[in-house]
């Protein structure tokens, strides 16, 4: 056996109406990293929630290192480490004493405890900021200590529930590096996320999640290839214009244009070579963008082209790209916004 | 077969913890459990004084109101100086309304997800509430020395010896630690803290107030006379009284201590039943 995570149609229903899990399967070769990719709402947490033992699932069933969730969930938290996004740390506790204290509920003796503690501290960055309360820890600091608390007992299988959301840009690069140290090191790790980006960093294989299923799954390669590597985003002046443009532009792409208003967008294989050639096409039937944009795909454009929806999330304060504005993500998610399916 | 194989792997990385499931030292890690979750509490409460501070001061505040301002209108009944009277009804209502924080601090913990960091924890699910509910009892010892020592500045003589005292003062711990199950189950019940804070008051109040706490019950209306002596805080108060003034304590004390009993019997699985379904 060398699966470390396996979940077979899981379900799980919250109060009557919500179905966060519809059948979901999956499964996690010992020693790589998972990722669970999709936007808010489609079930990720739950998923981690089942798998982690927190919540029964209504049907199906899941195994960590062939132990079941449910019938042998106490061996289950002996095997498992967590940490999140709702970074679940005692603030009014030192950093120290917080991954003490989950040492000692692991069942670690007192003094094996204490050195994990400042092991862990050390390797994260935080020896210095160890014996001062969480309350003046900044939100990178805190995610980075809750992961090192879920490592104090050397878990085997890491669950990490959107681990950089909300975060700045240089925290998240500093908690990718580390989190790339754990799988160095053999842990097996589940990863729920809502950036493409980190997806493709961090995992060996990623499974797409929508309202409670898996809807593809894949290598982070494999999913960007079906996608077309690289999206072209161009402006024109008017919505005729666009029309025909999207016309022009037709055989460009891997896939159809979508129109937005002014704005289209195509999925392209050969970043440059493809803009040289929509540029010419257009320049020969007379058209003049107002804007030319190549950027890197995103779980916008993973939904668009697996669904031919756009991500149902509304939830802009989570997008650091809104703040880093990097490689014209903030296109993407204006398209979100206003756009409705074409 | 290999998945004993990996097993026993990951005993041997993680440093040979010893296995929970391990059946006989299944008591001893709930005891281990319950103490690291009575330290961190316990920890909390020092990192806020202002916590530790107020919740002294408004005890403080209600002897002095009842000794200074309301007391002289009041007449104790047998005639004994009313601080006397006045003393076993702010000890039994300070930890009353002290047995809230044990509502407000679960309830913060449930919503700050520390709760369900616990539940993916291989420890003991009762340590959570056991941890958090001796942790409000130690404080309320801390409580009620303070408010020995602030009764004797006003006035406050001990009637029936030092033993009887003591036992008084545990019968009022004993009966905070019943309180602090029954406000878990509130506190696991609220959407969040604020909630559970406004939540414990009305339940609180008629009890503490519609008590012989602070007045003699004659000057009330029969019924609820009736209420104000049969209820919990009545009846572990005139309990108390009695230990520390005085009087019959046989039937009175055993009443509380059924009360006390009761309250725990139906609270301590009512709060673990809670806390399985909301964390």
């Amino acid at each position: 056996m060398t699966h470390a995570i396996e979940a077979e149609n899981l379900e799980k229903t919250f109060g009557g109406t919500v179905r966060a899990l519809d059948g979901v399967s999956f499964a996690v070769e010992e020693g790589t990293v998972f990722g669970l990719l999709g936007p808010n709402g489609a079930g990720k947490t739950t998923a981690v929630r089942v798998l982690t033992t927190i919540v029964r699932p209504d049907a199906g069933a899941a195994r960590v290192l062939g132990h079941d969730v449910v019938a042998e969930a106490g061996r289950v938290r002996s095997l498992i480490g967590l940490a999140g996004q709702y970074a679940a740390v005692d603030e009014n506790l030192t950093g120290r004493e917080n991954i003490f204290m989950v040492g000692r509920l692991n069942h670690l003796a007192r003094d094996v405890a204490t050195k994990r503690s400042g092991e862990l501290l050390e390797r994260f960055g935080l020896a210095d900021a160890g014996d001062r309360t969480l309350k003046t820890y900044s939100g990178g600091m805190r995610r980075r200590l809750d992961l090192a608390a879920a490592l104090v007992a050397r878990p085997a299988v890491l669950f990490l529930d959107e681990p950089t959301t909300g975060l700045d840009l240089r925290s998240r690069n500093d908690l990718w590096e580390m989190i790339e140290g754990l799988v160095d090191g053999g842990t097996t790790v589940l990863l729920t996320t809502q950036y493409l980006e980190e997806a493709d960093r961090l995992a060996h294989r990623v499974a797409v999640v929508d309202h409670g299923h898996v809807i593809a799954e894949g290598t982070p390669e494999r999913l960007k290839a079906d996608l077309g590597a690289t999206v072209l985003a161009v402006g024109l002046s008017d919505p005729s214009t666009a029309a025909r443009a999207a016309e022009i532009l037709d055989k460009v792409g891997t896939k159809s244009p979508s129109i937005d208003g002014v704005s289209i967008e195509l999925p392209v294989d050969d970043g440059p070579r493809s803009a040289m050639e929509a540029l010419r096409l257009l320049d020969t039937q007379g058209v003049i963008p107002t804007t030319f944009v190549l950027r890197e795909p995103s779980l916008d454009d993973v939904f668009l082209a697996l669904t031919g929806k756009r991500t149902e999330t509304d939830d802009e304060d989570a997008d650091p790209s809104a703040a880093d504005g990097s490689r014209g993500r903030k296109g993407a998610r204006a398209g979100a916004t206003t756009g409705g399916p074409r | 077969m290999t998945t004993t194989a990996t097993t026993t792997e990951i005993t041997t990385v993680s440093e040979g913890a010893p296995s929970p499931t391990d059946g006989g030292t299944r008591i001893g890690w709930a005891v281990a459990d319950t103490l690291t979750v009575t330290w961190r509490n316990l920890i909390a409460y020092t990192r806020i004084p202002e916590f530790l501070f107020f919740s002294t001061v408004q005890p403080i505040m209600f002897v002095l109101l009842f000794r200074y301002v309301f007391g002289g209108a009041i007449h104790a009944p047998g005639g004994g100086p009313y601080v006397d009277y006045l003393m076993a009804g702010i000890f039994v209502q300070s930890v009353a309304f002290g047995s809230i924080s044990t509502a407000v601090g679960l309830a913060e913990d449930l919503q700050k997800g520390l709760l369900e960091r616990f539940r993916a924890l291989p420890m003991a699910r009762v340590a959570v509430l056991a941890g958090r509910t001796t942790a409000d009892l130690v404080r309320n010892v801390f409580v009620v020395g303070i408010i020995t020592g602030v009764g004797y500045a006003v006035g406050f003589r001990i009637g029936a010896g030092v033993p009887a005292f003591v036992l008084s003062l545990v019968l009022v711990l004993l009966f905070a630690y019943a309180m602090s199950w029954g406000f878990a189950v509130i506190g696991l019940s609220a959407p969040n803290s604020e909630t559970a804070q406004v939540m414990a008051f009305p339940v609180l109040f008629p009890l503490v107030f519609a008590s012989p706490a602070f007045v003699p019950v004659n000057s009330m209306p029969g019924w609820l006379q009736a209420f104000a002596v049969h209820q919990p805080v009545g009846v572990i108060i005139i309990a108390t009284r009695a230990l520390e003034n005085g009087g019959p304590t046989a039937g009175p004390v055993v009443q509380a201590l059924v009360w006390c009993a009761g309250l725990l019997v139906v609270f301590v699985p009512f709060a673990i039943r809670q806390y399985r379904r909301r964390a």
